[in-house]
């Protein structure tokens, strides 16, 4: 029989820690949806996902109820769709409406792909799907986009940057009467992943398969009652070693579910994100890890190490638990959306620079983060850029969530309901960097992209 | 399909002939029982062969009745423990 303590470890995990998985997500390739009539590859693209999709809520639900673990979302990215728009041209936003109406049908909260690679150059198509993206998410509710501006192979195409810091800007200012959403579902990333289950950044990339199912797990929690109970006196690498062991188990948990979820639905398994992916619920928090290791808060002296130590090790037990591994896969720093990391920014030891320097060791970037309404398309392009360099240099990912809150000068902070929380306005340098991003061009690929 | 039912709450007489005389009603056989009572909470782990078509409903009627008698009672398949415990 199984050992008493182990079940009852678990059962703890998921009762009183907040253990989860985090996303089941279905990549679906739309490549063969494209038409060079709009319409008709609309009516495709519908076809195709409610047909493949169309059980993954119900499969979600039926895994939940019998291994005991909750599912909390259930959710699809599709192929970018700057590449169909590329085909058939004519108003790209026709697309994230039937992105929309699949979503609803399916009872799914969130779609992915509506997005761009242009790391490079831009196609007329990326651009027009670009230039869309305020409309899009402004009259869809569950449609998410993304836009990736770098790569390091590729270096940091810096006409993107300048026209995302734009489009960030009016994607909040059309929804300001919704506390500016639309900038919520819109992430600008450096070397995005393609098979990342979370949003808003998930999309399923030109090399996948047809269609395929990933899923993130989660478990700050966990990690962080772990650490408690070891106690004060245990060494930085007992820590680590102690992490690992937390990863693991949650990592194998993933595995399980998303072997189960794949066999169910008939759709090959891809991989498992073993990210911790924090929540509003007040123990799932990422910045109370980093407290529990010593750090009186987080952003004080110390966190960005603490934080690298967490993201490493949290990698190493997972590695050993699955043996597909993808997404993002580390911890993520989002600051609407993790209790620790609010607190940090309202009591003022937390600022945009300290979660810059964070960036470079976390799994993602400068995330769900809410800046004053005054803050110009340039600044924006310029955080971009700056993200988009660390990244590049780093060949890790990185990406920027911001979310300009306009119209709300009065407010200390913006609610965005659910898992994305609400965020407090933080201050943000006014030093100009406008002659910068107007120079354009391109930021050529570092040496680290001559490998070959 | 192989299940584990876990029991926790305040020790009191007839907490395993409750729990037994539920699988029994609804053709639940049980392969193995551990139990102890510590301070004054029992606690109870058994491994059970139970129909996975009724396996569903078999955990929400479990749950239910542990909260109408000051239970915590817990059925999951018995995968996801070996899943995370066993390499």
């Amino acid at each position: 029989m199984i050992n008493q303590n182990n079940i009852l470890e678990t059962i703890h995990m998921i009762d009183e820690e907040d253990l989860d998985i985090r996303t089941i997500t279905m990549g679906i390739s739309l490549l063969d949806c494209a038409d060079s009539d709009i319409d008709e590859a609309c009516k495709k693209i519908k076809n195709k996902i409610l047909k493949y999709a169309k059980n993954l809520v119900k499969v979600g639900d039926d895994i939940s109820k019998e291994y005991g673990i909750p599912i909390i979302n259930k959710r699809v990215s599709v192929t970018p769709i700057s590449l169909l728009q590329s085909v058939s041209g004519g108003d790209c936003t026709k697309y994230a409406i039937c992105l929309d109406e699949c979503a609803k049908e399916l009872g799914i909260n969130f779609i992915g792909g509506y997005s761009a690679l242009v790391q490079k150059g831009m196609t007329q198509g990326e651009r027009e799907l670009i230039e869309s993206i305020p409309k899009a998410l402004s009259i869809t509710e569950r449609v998410c986009s993304s836009v990736n501006v770098g790569s390091t192979k590729a270096g940091i195409n810096m006409d993107a940057v300048k026209l995302m810091g734009e489009i960030v800007r009016k994607s909040a200012e059309v929804t300001a009467d919704r506390n500016c959403i639309g900038a919520c579902k819109l992430v600008v990333f450096c070397n995005a992943v393609e098979d990342n289950p979370f949003m808003a950044g998930a999309f399923h990339g030109i090399s996948e398969p047809d269609v395929v199912i990933n899923v993130g797990v989660s478990g700050p929690g966990v990690v962080r009652t772990a650490i408690k109970k070891a106690g004060a006196d245990k060494s930085m690498d007992e820590i680590a070693e102690i992490i690992k062991k937390t990863a693991f188990k949650i990592t194998r948990m993933g595995q399980l579910v998303g072997t189960i979820a794949s066999k169910r639905l008939n759709v090959p398994f891809g991989i498992v994100d073993l990210s911790l992916a924090p929540t509003p619920a007040v123990g799932d928090s990422v910045a109370y890890i980093l407290e529990e290791m010593g750090v009186e808060h987080c952003g004080g002296p110390g966190t960005t190490a603490c934080l690298a130590m967490l993201n490493d090790a949290v990698k190493k037990g997972g590695v050993m638990a699955s043996s597909s591994i993808g997404g993002l896969s580390g911890a993520f720093i989002p600051v609407s959306e993790d209790a620790g990391m609010i607190a940090a920014c309202k009591s003022g030891s937390l600022c945009l620079e300290k979660l810059e320097a964070m960036t470079a060791v976390c799994s993602v970037g400068l995330d769900m983060i809410v800046v004053p309404g005054d803050t110009s398309a340039s600044t924006i392009s310029g955080i971009i850029a700056d993200e988009a360099a660390i990244g590049m240099v780093n060949s890790k990912t990185t990406a920027v969530r911001i979310i300009p809150a306009i119209g709300h000068d009065n407010e200390a902070e913006l609610e965005f309901g659910g898992l994305l929380g609400s965020g407090p306005i933080m201050p943000i340098s006014k030093v100009k960097c406008d002659k910068m991003i107007d120079r354009k061009g391109r930021i050529p690929a570092p040496l680290q992209s001559l490998k070959n | 399909m192989r299940a584990i039912i876990s029991v926790v709450g305040k020790d009191k007489p007839g907490i395993l002939a409750f729990v037994a005389k539920k699988c029994a009603d609804n053709d639940v056989n049980i392969l193995d029982v551990s139990q102890t009572v510590l301070g004054e909470t029992f606690t109870m782990m058994m491994v059970c062969e139970v129909d996975s078509k009724i396996f569903t409903d078999f955990v929400s009627l479990m749950e239910r009745e542990g909260k109408n008698h000051g239970l915590v009672i817990h059925v999951m398949h018995e995968d996801i423990f070996n899943a995370m415990h066993k390499i």
